[in-house]
């Protein structure tokens, strides 16, 4: 038999509800104002700015852009071939330096140096590196290459886009690399495997995905790189050598010259090379991102 | 229920007197065959000691390993029997704060001495850990991995091998049609038979089994044991295992552990029925660990 | 499958020490130890090119230090390439000018983005919006200084040059700092303000992995306490990841210190300096990258000894934000 409990008087509670002061609210709400507000600055920006690069940059693209040299000064027309086939070259210089001696130098600091003196000291010297002005690269290739040799070369500016890719790539083997679970590698010693071994593989082929995002990610960094090119590969108007020395024509330097220049079409190509670049890079990190996202979703 | 007739003390760490015969025994029978201590020693440790850094944690321990049985390591946690385990095969050398001292003989050579090259070492005595791990590559490639690293053999052969370890391990018939596929892409359960094939398909002398099944659900754990009574007619097999009641179906012979020490070692018939110290005893019936 | 009779041969054979063929353990110990070899050299290469910067600069700089003195080249604002005296006063204020204007700017607007994105956004949108806030990393800088011209500068100079300078004329220290004698939308605001643009994508998601790596038990206890988010985000989560945060500024500084080619589109480039922060500046980067090419002598050597003052400011800033930021996970 149950029966209904009789109806609780009911209390007031003691302190009475509505508490929170009206500043606190003002100031949270206006904090989250601000914040809305900066992401949508930051939004609206990168907005502004790819609208206006495709705005300016399509209306100046045209097949002749692919397949023309750079214009003379006041001569008509022109295109930027040279300019394009002069940067695919010196990254794919700088990313082939690079690639070597940033994954072995990232495995050396994951796999053999780990905790001991040189490795921390490397890690730290590399992340120093990771954000140093790229104009002081230049410089620094430019004593050590350009003056010797008497001359710019393309060799002088892959090399400078070799030391501003290896930090990239050696930070994002080593933390990939750290991912693998030490289980995996004790199981490739246990067969009798040596340490190079577990490593090229069982570790690299664990940390592929990431090793190549990071290589990809270093790309689309040195692809748009004009400061350390000033000073060690410049520029040039025709078709460079193909021994690579003297100046080869490359594409951010091409935008620099030709943007604040006054001949309207140069600046019109200025614009084009713009947005060529642009739409490599921008394609090239979202592929990485897309990599990344694959692999850790796995 | 079995006797052991070619043994009649258990060996223990140090001479004891026999205790008197204990209530009545918790297991009824093993079933794992007769424990044979006439076959030939194939592992021999003697006086061993281990250090992580300055921790001592395994102190002179004297045992043998009969050739083609399987002996386990049974005891509470802490105890050191994964570490004895693992000085097998000096998995330990990849850590440079542990060192071991002592002799181990592996049919005659011993395995300590400088002498010895760890990584051929390692190809001669196999591993399976507790974790499936599956190498980032095929099934084929898994399994083909520690067979290609020391013997030069054709495709021929290396096929021929690979559905050998597989058999062996009671695999190849649900992989047979996927060998180009992902390791990486099979159950738990199937994962640790690819662990075991790719052990065995190096032909190793020794054969060492770190908890193999504590990752595992209950069938697959069954289907592991009966793998590991089928290789025992060829390999030989040390097992660390913190379910007794699985030391009491696989092994032979068991050795309990604790703190480090060696406390008994025997047929586990023997060591389950009527052990001889009393700590073994207790461990048995779950007084403690 | 494999008969009983050749079981019984394999275990006998077992017993013997096998003899293994072809493969010997030393070939594999050769590469064992060449593959070492190699990736240590590597690693060495890394310290060494840091050790060939810093070498690089002084050496090149010496000429000029000597000359003028360290400290006398630091002050003086002379460049005078005719009469081969330099000094790098006005290249390191606007250089210094620059870079803190876009901190001023910046931070805040990072720190908002960081905390709308960790707090605020729905689910749905932190993904976009992480993505385009990435990918404004990713522009490259000369990309920003072609913006920074042709499509800031002139809204610049007619909706804030102008009319700012309009109602400050004549009065006391703003009549200087914000006055613009020919507002062309250049100079040092207009650099500050892109520097700003630029950084704001490193300090924003340096400060969201932080904020992201503070547990979940701490942010839920204080809300459960009854804090406003705003609270949430002052008491607890800004002090918690509070080092870091002032790490991922320093990284921001370091970056904003060293940037040259956004800078050398929008910063004018005279090589005086002014009181008004509208008016055009230069930068050390900037300064570098205008000359450096048709220097010969003395001047060379002027440039890359300011080269070797931007090394020296930008490594110190760089070693205390790497200092206070513990590294950020890979996720």
């Amino acid at each position: 038999m149950t029966t209904v409990p009789a109806a609780r008087p009911t209390t007031e509670a003691e302190i009475p509800w509505g508490r929170v002061r009206p500043q606190r609210q003002l100031a949270d709400k206006t904090m989250k104002v601000v914040c809305i507000v900066s992401t949508a600055i930051g939004v609206f920006v990168l907005g502004w700015i790819l609208g206006m690069l495709a705005w300016q940059g399509l209306t100046s693209l045209s097949p002749r852009v692919f397949t023309q040299v750079m214009p003379g000064p006041g001569s008509e027309g022109g295109g930027l071939a040279n300019a394009i086939v002069g940067s695919l070259i010196l990254t794919f210089l700088g990313i082939a330096v690079a690639t070597p001696v940033g994954v072995l130098a990232g495995t050396y600091l994951a796999e053999y140096g780990k905790t001991s003196k040189l490795a921390e000291v490397v890690r730290f010297i590399n992340d120093i590196l990771l954000s140093a002005p790229s104009i002081l690269i230049g410089l620094f290739v430019y004593t050590l290459m350009v003056q010797p040799m008497g001359g710019y070369s393309g060799w002088a500016g892959g090399v400078a886009l070799a030391i501003i890719a290896t930090p990239v790539i050696v930070r994002t083997t080593e933390d990939m690399l750290r991912l693998v679970p030490n289980t995996l590698r004790e199981a490739g010693a246990a067969l009798g495997a040596p340490p190079a071994h577990v490593i090229i593989n069982i570790s690299w082929r664990a940390a592929r995905a990431g090793i190549v995002t990071g290589i990809l990610l270093a790309m689309a960094r040195i692809a748009g790189e004009t400061a350390p090119l000033l000073f060690t590969a410049l520029n040039n108007t025709f078709w460079f050598r193909p021994d690579l020395f003297g100046g080869v024509s490359n594409l951010p330097v091409t935008i620099y010259q030709f943007a604040l220049s006054p001949y309207p079409n140069w600046q019109e190509l200025a614009w084009a090379g713009a947005l060529l670049i642009t739409v490599t890079i921008l394609g090239l990190s979202v592929v990485a991102r897309f990599l990344i996202k694959k692999e850790v979703s796995r | 229920m079995t006797t052991a007739p070619a043994l009649s003390q258990p060996v223990t760490g140090a001479p004891q007197p026999p205790e008197a015969r204990r209530a009545q025994p918790l297991f009824a029978s093993t079933s794992a065959g007769v424990a044979d201590a006439g076959a030939p020693v194939r592992l021999a440790v003697m006086k061993l000691d281990f250090f992580y850094g300055l921790f001592h944690a395994l102190k002179n321990i004297t045992m043998d390993f009969y050739d083609r049985q399987v002996t386990a390591l049974i005891g509470p946690s802490g105890c050191g029997k994964s570490t004895l385990l693992r000085v097998f095969n000096r998995i330990y050398s990849l850590y440079p704060d542990q060192r071991a001292t002592g002799r181990i003989t592996l049919d005659g050579r011993d395995i300590l001495s400088a002498a010895i090259d760890v990584n051929e070492l390692r190809s001669r005595v196999g591993m399976v850990f507790q974790k499936p791990t599956p190498f980032p590559m095929s099934i084929y490639d898994n399994v083909a991995f520690g067979m290609r690293l020391y013997e030069k053999l054709s495709k021929a052969e290396v096929d021929e091998r690979v559905e050998g370890a597989l058999r062996k391990a009671a695999l190849w018939d649900e992989v047979k049609d996927k060998l180009k596929q992902s390791g990486m892409g099979l159950s738990g359960g199937q994962q640790q038979r690819l662990c075991i094939a790719r052990t065995v398909a190096q032909k190793p002398e020794l054969i060492l089994f770190d908890e193999p099944t504590s990752a595992l659900d209950p069938i697959s754990t069954g289907k592991i044991e009966e793998l590991i009574e089928q290789l025992r007619t060829e390999f030989t097999i040390v097992i660390v295992t913190h379910n007794m009641q699985q030391a009491a179906r696989i092994s032979q012979f068991t050795a309990f552990m604790y703190l480090g020490e060696l406390i008994e070692f025997g047929p586990t018939s023997t060591m389950f029925m009527n052990p001889m110290k009393k700590q073994t005893q207790d461990y048995i019936t779950g007084r403690f660990g | 499958m494999i008969e009983e009779g050749r079981l019984a041969t394999l275990t006998e054979e077992a017993a013997i020490a096998r003899p293994r063929d072809a493969i010997r353990p030393s070939s594999l110990a050769t590469i064992d130890r060449v593959f070492r070899f190699a990736s240590y050299a590597c690693t060495l290469l890394v310290l060494l090119v840091l050790l060939g910067i810093i070498g690089s600069m002084v050496y090149g700089g010496w000429p000029a230090f000597r000359e003028f003195g360290f400290l006398g080249f630091l002050s003086s604002s002379t460049w005078d390439v005719n009469n081969d005296q330099y000094g790098a006063w006005p290249a390191v204020a606007g250089t210094l000018a620059s870079a803190g204007l876009a901190l001023l700017i910046g931070v805040p607007i990072s720190l908002g983005i960081a905390v709308y994105l960790t707090q605020l956004s729905p689910g749905w949108l932190k993904g976009p919006v992480s993505t385009a806030i990435e990918l404004l990393a990713a522009v490259p800088s000369i990309i920003y200084g072609m913006w920074g011209l042709f499509v800031f500068a002139p809204l610049f100079a007619r909706f804030v040059q102008v009319p700012v300078s309009n109602v400050v004329e004549g009065l006391p220290i703003v009549g200087t700092l914000l006055y613009a004698r020919v507002p062309s939308g250049v100079g040092i605001l207009t650099a500050g303000i892109i520097l700003a643009l630029m950084i704001i994508p490193f300090i924003a998601s340096v400060t969201r992995d932080m904020l992201d790596q503070i547990p979940t038990v701490l942010r839920e206890s204080a809300y459960g306490i009854g804090c406003t988010t705003w609270e949430v985000v002052r008491h607890v989560l800004v002090p918690q990841a509070g080092v870091s945060i002032i790490g991922a500024i320093m990284l921001g500084l370091g970056r904003a210190l060293g940037e040259t080619m956004a800078v050398t589109f929008v910063v004018g480039n005279a090589n005086r300096l002014s009181g008004s922060i509208f008016d055009p500046g230069s930068t050390i980067a900037s300064r570098i990258a205008n000359e450096f090419n048709e220097a010969i002598g003395m001047q060379l050597n002027a440039l890359i000894a300011l080269g070797c003052i931007l090394f020296l400011v930008t490594f110190a800033v760089l070693i205390v934000a790497r200092i206070l930021v513990s590294r950020v996970k890979v996720h």
